[in-house]
């Protein structure tokens, strides 16, 4: 009987060599299925809606940085037509006014930039003077913050500093209704 | 001498591998939690353009997203070659933006909800009509924190 009871004890045990095999099985199910793709992008606070038009024409003229885009992606900043490449260094120029031009703007406080653009105008276009203009102001933040901290404008930067850069050189971008004239 | 060098010396110990599932599981674990499986199936053919001045999108559960671009191949047929909108995993018409924002944030808890932000991922040759149509019901529908999904620059 007592023979009987040690053999009982010893198929009662389960194996459990193949354990490893079958959570390594899991493992790269999970490793392959798995899409580490971080998305990244140009992040936009839309204003909020409106019936009414703002109306920009009441605007003085020298503070507001007009950039055009027709349905064959050509822009036409302040009256003359402009490459896409030489917008960002212009757009500073117009911010910042270094020279303190009078047809430029009074102060960066007082800076618009207004887009408008066509139903035909291709997206790639208009994310790249998106992105042109948002480079602009990046920059004059990195001046800025490299002036009187020594250091480039990051997130990383305490909210106080950011503040206090990010109002000396506000982010105002106006979008009007687009024209009508290339839609597909 | 002798007295130390017992049999045993002459065959090398065996490694345990009593743990090694242990540290299986334990990867496993940490992939299943970190997975995001992806939760839409692509219907229109979406190639986002480059930009710079990028940021990172934090918390993918406050992030949903909005596909523009033409159908592929497969779905021609049934969707034509316009560009169109996809929303989760089926193709859909502008009206049907506000539903989807409703139904993104239920799931949120009301503390986050201005922190929810849409990603617009749209193909670089769309040409601006739809995506303005998105903007307008977007604004119109008080979801302001758009994201225009770009791809980093390479020079």
């Amino acid at each position: 009987m007592a023979k009987k009871s040690v053999k009982d004890r010893v198929s009662n045990e389960i194996n459990a060599g193949s354990m490893a095999d079958i959570a390594f099985l899991l493992l790269i199910f999970f490793l392959v299925t798995t899409t580490i793709d971080v998305d990244k992008g140009v992040l936009v606070k839309l204003p909020p809606w409106s019936d009414e038009e703002p109306d920009i024409t009441k605007l003085n003229k020298r503070n507001v940085f007009s950039v055009l885009v027709n349905a064959q992606n050509q822009l036409l900043v302040r009256g003359e037509p402009t490459k896409v490449e030489d917008l960002k260094d212009r757009t500073k120029e117009f911010i910042a006014n270094p020279q303190r031009r009078e047809d430029l703007s009074e102060s960066p406080k007082k800076a618009i930039i207004s887009l408008k653009n066509d139903r035909g105008t291709k997206y790639k276009t208009y994310l790249e003077v998106y992105n042109e203009v948002k480079a602009a102001y990046s920059e004059l933040w990195n001046e800025e913050c490299q002036r009187k901290y020594g250091q480039d404008y990051s997130d990383d930067l305490p909210v106080a500093i950011r503040k206090e850069i990010r109002s000396k050189f506000p982010l105002v971008i106006s979008e009007a209704e687009p024209t009508n004239f290339g839609e597909e | 001498m002798s007295k130390f060098s017992d049999k045993g010396g002459k065959e090398p110990p065996k490694v345990s591998t009593a743990s090694l599932p242990d540290i299986v599981f334990m990867l496993l674990f940490f992939f299943m939690v970190t997975t995001v499986l992806r939760d839409a199936e692509l219907k229109v053919a979406v190639s986002v353009p480059q930009a710079t001045e990028l940021t990172k999108l934090e918390q993918k559960s406050l992030v949903h997203y909005l596909y523009v671009g033409r159908p592929t191949q497969k779905y021609q047929s049934l969707y034509g070659t316009r560009p169109t909108l996809q929303l989760g995993d089926k193709i859909s018409g502008i009206e049907d933006i506000p539903i989807f924002i409703e139904k993104h944030k239920i799931k949120v808890s009301e503390s986050q909800h201005g922190r929810i932000t849409s990603s617009l991922r749209v193909d670089g040759d769309v040409t601006m009509g739809i995506v303005q149509d998105i903007k307008t019901k977007l604004r119109k529908s008080n979801q302001l924190r758009v994201n225009y999904s770009a791809k980093p620059r390479q020079d």
